[in-house]
């Protein structure tokens, strides 16, 4: 089984640090520490997983500056056989359907039978393999939490859905899924196997090696921009209700109607 | 010109899905012009009745209905829509499990230009809609430009517009089955097999969109029955957090925090629950967090959005009987 | 000597000349045992490397005090005197045994300088040791058989009880003193009867009694008990001798070198690999113990050398509170692993087969607080600590690190704290001290001589941060020109280090090295015993570095620093030990003295303080672990405390006083038990114009 996995280098958000700044209106990025989206994590370690059973091979690879090549290293210490980093001036500020288009030209370089995203990241959008799925022609399921291969040509899946229940579909080959977190546990990668990692080859695909025209992609062919970024409003410490209980209990009620608590 | 907005209706044993409503609002936001379409998909006797429902507030409805629908198969949906959709007008869908895995290749499919999650609009200038997004679990917004003169696919938040069910429109069913069908069923590389329901007690609190979670304050086993009340009107689940786990009062698959589940709900009530950062670290989506609890100096009054000082004992049951009042 | 008895030398059954039995069993005996001890040393000499042979004078007085004089026995009354009486009469019966073999051989056969007066003497003692050793043993038949206490019990999942091959031991050295008892009564009879003076066997020891039992049978009789007594001894001897490596009691003939070559650093990590250092330690094959061979040697020692007595797992807190770790049966699944591999029949099994999943669960081996009680316990020196962290390095390795440690782990590289907060919020915790307590930060050019070095969960956590402001106040009130490392500084990297991290353990402190030698300190103080252990056991070319409670009771000798008169008078406090300021760094004392100087303060112990203090549930990184267990340990502490009759435990380490506060919440005590750090009491109780 030939495995293609997208990954994303996204800024770690666990700490609430994400701070806006106000000349480039964007967020403020040095502060920030950034690792492997988590969705991708655990496509990777699913991709290992089936390698480890089935044997084949599992490439990494992420559209992104020089800075994703630490991502794809780290990804190969865990057990990815090859990282490709996608690069080119002109991929910047590609939208998701610039990014599909990206990766699908990578994808089509070889022979792939499966191709694996995360089911988000830290957009949220949720959109890679949907779109990636499309332009291949290939068929596509999102969050799925549990993949087991039958044959060369078909795959059993479950997919998430609400109130924990389950959709079983069977797929045929090839495909791309959209996998989410909890599917596997995720193997640790020790700083010993990123510090082996570092000797690897990680080759570099821009416009040319994928035969892309640089307007097709990137701030050129996006037909989604971001023009702003701004904090919800939040306060800092909680506003504490008083009174009575009763009027306690109506003004918690009111505010529950407007979040969606009370129907 | 105003533009002409396409609603795909989710639906389940004939009932009609909130965020069918929620589009109305969402499209009025975008064009307040538009002509809205709904197009729903299923079969026989519960189409019917998602239809009708859905003709009261849409000018116009679209059915698909076919017996292989009675289960939809996005994949399947996906190659039906193509076929009676135009191009260049704006499709909207819910952004949950079955939006998730229609739209994105719809948009290729449609050639159109691809929004995800959108939580809400600005106006049309120049051929680009103004929206707004959330990034980094909600901590920060963004707002996009979509450019939609090839049309767009665009994905709804749920619960992020009101469900105008206000606006009284009756508008026509249109059977387009034949036009959809034409060439029969579109053959897909994906079969669906079965449904699996989550086991009786087995919980999924990670999907939940109101968690009444418990904590210490709770005090005895015997005082959860309070917290499944609330839980009960509100439309919520219970969640809780490590010693309750612990002590065994509760399953672990309903732990928020470190060692147990990330949740993101909309509503998070945390009761009797002091806020340790290993609980708080469960919480994510930027929901609307109430805290009760009887130790002013409590944490988690530092991550609430609203706090209440007060014996959650005494405190639960009064919420929840008021809340009944109000239901009924 | 003039005796009536034939000698087994002289003697002969069934017309064979006896002494030919007494050459052939020592013969074959000694060659068996030679040929089983080769095949139990098979392992050791392909296992990884372990240098043991420094400071040998410092070994041999360890040797002395642990091996000789039995130091750790009396820690278990019962069954250390039990052991001391039994080991005492195998040190003074070697020689006797000896001696009784060559009987056989050479009649009249003397040690050389166990002749005349000594050799009276030697007789009489003898005669006593044997008679004190076989009632030990037959206390210990008692105990075992009868009385079964509930430590030697074998959990099922480890198999049978192992009650058996003690008690058959029991009866052979029993076997052995009867004989001896049965050899010089039978003499002393036919003496008595033949009139004569010289034999001698002392009235009340079993070999008087053995005489006195024997007076009224003939000559003949006494002549085939004495012969019969001989080579029961002489078989015994040699069986028990070639049945001692079979299991248990193996430790009889390893224990001297096992404690002779005892780890002597407390408190230290080995080195992934001997001989190999830091920057080249990336490039090893394989790091830590995957699989058997990947023991040091000395690990292999240790798992030979274990008794079964079960004090480890005794004092164990994760044994205590039933998670899936008991040290003792990790030694004698290892052994078994060792006796299955290295047959003494047929050909070794060269076994490659991972340990985790075959002899150990993940959980078992993640079990572990490194709290270090069973190490202090063992009588034989056996070393748990190391072992365990090597398996971690294995599994690390492999990428087997609980998904609740991943997150931690990966904030630590990235950030330099296991919570993934920003650098620059470290210095957080000064913020809300008042003007008047400045704390310099040396990367803004700030200069003192001490350093006070902070470490991640007093830096961040914002309970533990009033220690690092107790901390601060304390030590400007005693005097002390301090600073902090600020933002430069980073997680010690002493869990990081003890859960398997190495790499990453070694570039914090790479990191914090290089920052504390920029800083110019003199001197380093740090309120927490992980930071203060790491700082001086795994780091090194630091200034030297000591605990908050060290220096202040210090200070408090010297009256720099003066208390008032204690604040909460109902309070009755107890010290709960820090596992890192006690055990492994032998700093017991200091805190209690600082308690004990504020004035009117009442303060019990615990029955489990000191180094048999209970560990509270661990520093660092265990915060994050989610072990099974029945309760969390700190429960079980807090328990302890107030069973003592103490409703506020103090304690000197961050990471005790958040288990604690948890353990009290989780019990549901908060009405009745306080939990207060330390310098926070002292804080507390400052005179200060």
């Amino acid at each position: 089984m030939e495995i293609f996995v997208c990954v994303k280098r996204v800024p770690d958000t666990g700490e609430n640090e994400i701070e806006l700044d106000s000349g480039s209106n964007g967020i403020k990025r040095d502060d920030l520490v950034y690792s492997i989206n988590e969705w991708d994590n655990y496509a990777v370690e699913e991709a290992i997983q089936i390698r480890e059973k089935h044997g084949g091979s599992v490439t990494v690879v992420t559209v992104d500056n020089e800075e994703g090549d630490e991502v794809l290293r780290r990804e190969m210490a865990m057990g990815a056989d090859r990282g490709v980093l996608v690069m080119d001036k002109a991929f910047e500020g590609s939208d998701g359907r610039g990014i599909a288009s990206i990766l699908k030209a990578v994808v089509e370089k070889e022979h792939y039978d499966l191709v694996l995203t995360g089911v988000q990241a830290d957009d949220g959008a949720a959109q890679i393999g949907g779109l990636l799925a499309a332009m291949l022609g290939w068929p596509y399921a999102s969050i799925v939490n549990e993949i087991e291969i039958l044959d060369e040509k078909k795959i059993r899946i479950h997919r998430e859905v609400a109130g924990g229940n389950l959709e079983v579909y069977e797929v045929d080959l090839p495909c791309v899924l959209s996998v989410q977190t909890g599917i596997n546990e995720p193997r640790y990668v020790p700083i010993r196997g990123v510090m082996k990692a570092a000797g690897l080859d990680v080759p570099v695909y821009g416009t040319a090696d994928l035969g892309l025209s640089p307007e097709s992609v990137g701030e050129a062919g996006a037909t989604v921009k971001v023009k702003n970024y701004f904090v919800p409003e939040a306060g800092d410490r909680a506003e504490m209700l008083e009174g009575s209980t009763e009027e306690i209990i109506d003004k918690l009620i009111d505010l529950l109607k407007s979040k969606g608590g009370v129907r | 010109m105003a533009l002409h907005i396409y609603s795909y209706i989710l639906h389940n044993k004939g009932v009609i899905d909130d965020t069918a409503f929620e589009a109305i609002s969402a499209a009025g936001v975008i064009d307040p012009d538009a002509s809205i379409t709904a197009v729903a998909a299923g079969s026989g006797l519960d189409l019917d009745a998602v239809c009708n429902q859905a003709s009261k507030h849409y000018q116009e409805v679209w059915k698909i209905d076919s017996e292989a629908l009675s289960y939809p198969d996005a994949e399947v949906i996906r190659r039906l829509l193509v076929r009676i959709i135009p191009k260049g007008d704006i499709v909207l869908i819910p952004h949950e499990h079955f939006g998730m895995d229609l739209a994105p290749g719809l948009s290729v499919m449609l050639d159109a230009a691809y929004l995800s999650d959108a939580v809400d609009f600005g106006g049309i200038g120049d051929g680009r809609l103004s929206a707004i997004r959330q990034e980094f679990n909600g901590q920060v917004n963004t707002q996009v430009e979509c450019d939609i003169s090839n049309g767009a696919v665009i994905t709804i938040r749920p619960g992020s517009f009101k469900g105008d069910e206000g606006q009284c429109a009756n508008g026509p069913i249109v059977d387009k089955t034949s036009e959809a069908m034409e060439g029969g069923i579109p053959a897909v590389g994906r079969r669906f097999l079965k449904f699996v329901e989550a086991e009786v007690g087995e919980i999924d609190i990670t999907q939940s969109e109101v968690l009444v979670s418990v904590g210490r304050g709770i005090a005895d086993e015997d005082n959860l029955e309070i917290a499944f009340d609330l839980a009960k009107v509100m439309g919520g689940d219970v969640s809780c957090s490590r010693p309750i786990v612990d002590a065994k009062w509760l399953e672990k698959e309903r732990q928020v925090g470190n060692s147990g589940k990330t949740v993101k709900p909309k509503v998070y009530l945390a009761l009797g629950i002091s806020g340790a950062f290993q609980h708080l670290a469960g919480l994510k989506g930027n929901p609307f967090v109430v805290a009760v609890n009887k130790n002013p100096k409590a944490p988690i009054f530092q991550a609430a959005d609203v706090g209440v000082i007060a014996d959650i004992l005494d405190f639960i049951p009064e919420l929840t009987d008021k809340i009944n009042e109000i239901k009924r | 000597m003039e005796t009536v008895l034939i000698s087994p030398a002289k003697a002969a059954i069934f017309g064979i000349p006896s002494v030919i039995f007494s050459i052939l069993i020592p013969l074959i005996g000694t060659l068996l045992f030679a040929y089983i001890i080769l095949k139990r040393l098979t392992p050791l000499l392909k296992a990884a490397p372990d240098p043991r042979l420094d400071r040998l004078i410092n070994r041999v007085f360890q040797l002395f005090k642990f091996a000789i004089l039995q130091y750790r026995h009396l820690r278990y009354p019962v069954a250390g005197i039990i052991h001391i009486l039994i080991f005492a009469g195998f040190v003074i019966l070697s020689l006797r045994s000896v001696t009784l073999i060559m009987l056989g051989i050479f009649d009249g056969f003397t040690l050389p300088g166990l002749s005349g007066t000594i050799g009276n003497f030697y007789t009489v003692l003898k005669d006593i040791t044997a008679t004190v050793v076989l009632m030990a043993c037959i206390a210990a038949m008692v105990r075992r058989g009868l009385f079964k206490p509930a430590r030697y019990a074998v959990p099922s999942k480890y198999g049978k009880g192992h009650a058996g091959e003690a008690l058959v031991v029991l009866m052979l050295i029993s076997g052995l003193m009867l004989c001896d008892m049965a050899f010089e009564g039978s003499l002393a009879a036919a003496g008595v009867q033949e009139g004569l003076t010289t034999g001698t066997a002392l009235p009340g020891t079993g070999s008087g009694l053995a005489a006195k039992l024997f007076n009224k049978l003939s000559l003949a009789q006494l002549q085939n008990i004495h012969l019969a007594a001989f080579f029961f001894h002489d078989l015994i001897f040699f069986f028990f001798l070639c049945f001692l490596p079979l299991g248990k009691h193996f430790h009889v003939i390893t224990s001297l070198p096992n404690i002779f070559l005892m780890k002597l650093d407390k408190g230290k990590i080995k080195p992934v690999r001997w001989g190999v250092e830091e920057p080249e330690i990336v490039d090893l094959e394989s790091f830590g113990i995957k699989k058997f061979g990947d023991f040091t040697w000395k690990h292999m020692l240790d798992f030979y050398s274990c008794a079964d007595c079960g004090r480890c797992s005794d004092q164990c807190p994760a044994n205590a509170v039933v998670r899936p770790l008991s040290p003792r049966f990790l030694s004698i699944k290892c052994r078994n692993e060792l006796f299955q591999n290295y047959p003494l029949i047929g050909g070794t099994t060269q076994d490659e087969s991972p340990l985790i999943g075959h002899i150990f669960e993940e959980d078992e081996i993640w079990s572990c607080t490194t709290c270090g009680a069973c190490e202090t316990e063992c009588p034989l020196l056996i070393e748990y600590i190391d072992k365990i962290v090597d398996i971690r390095r294995g599994m690390v390795d492999e990428g087997m690190v609980p998904q609740s440690l991943q997150k931690p782990l990966h904030s630590l590289e990235r950030r330099g704290n296991p919570y993934g907060k920003t650098p620059k919020r470290r210095i957080e915790w000064i913020k809300e001290l008042p003007e008047e307590n400045h704390v310099k930060i040396f990367q803004e050019e700030q200069t003192a001589n001490t350093l006070y070095f902070v470490d991640s969960v007093t830096s961040y956590d914002d309970r533990i941060q009033e220690i690092a402001r107790a901390t601060a106040r304390v030590l400007m009130a005693a005097g002390i020109d301090f600073g902090i490392l600020g933002p430069a500084e980073k997680d010690s990297g002493h869990e990081v280090r003890r859960f398997g991290e190495e790499m990453l353990f070694l570039s914090l402190k790479n990191s914090n090295t290089e920052a504390i030698k920029n800083s110019g300190v003199k001197n380093i103080i740090t309120s927490d015993p992980h930071a203060f252990n790491a700082l001086k056991n795994d780091y090194t070319d630091i200034p030297p570095v000591e605990h908050t409670s060290q220096v202040i009771a210090r200070k408090i000798k010297s009256g720099e620093i003066r208390l008032k008169g204690v604040e909460n008078g109902d309070g009755i406090y107890t010290y709960h030990d820090s596992c890192y300021l006690g055990r492994h760094n032998g700093i017991y004392d200091a805190p209690r003295d600082v308690i004990d100087a504020i004035p009117g303060i009442k303060r019990v112990e615990m029955a489990r303080c000191g180094d048999r203090a209970f560990c509270c549930g661990g520093g660092g990184l265990n915060l994050f672990y989610e072990p099974v267990e029945e309760k969390r340990m700190a429960q079980v502490r807090v328990e302890m405390a107030k069973e003592a009759g103490a409703n506020i435990i103090v304690t000197a380490c961050p990471f005790c006083m958040v288990h604690i506060e948890d353990g009290i919440k989780t019990s549901g005590l908060e009405s009745e038990m306080q939990v207060i750090d330390l310098m926070e009491l002292i804080d507390h109780s400052l005179i200060t114009e």
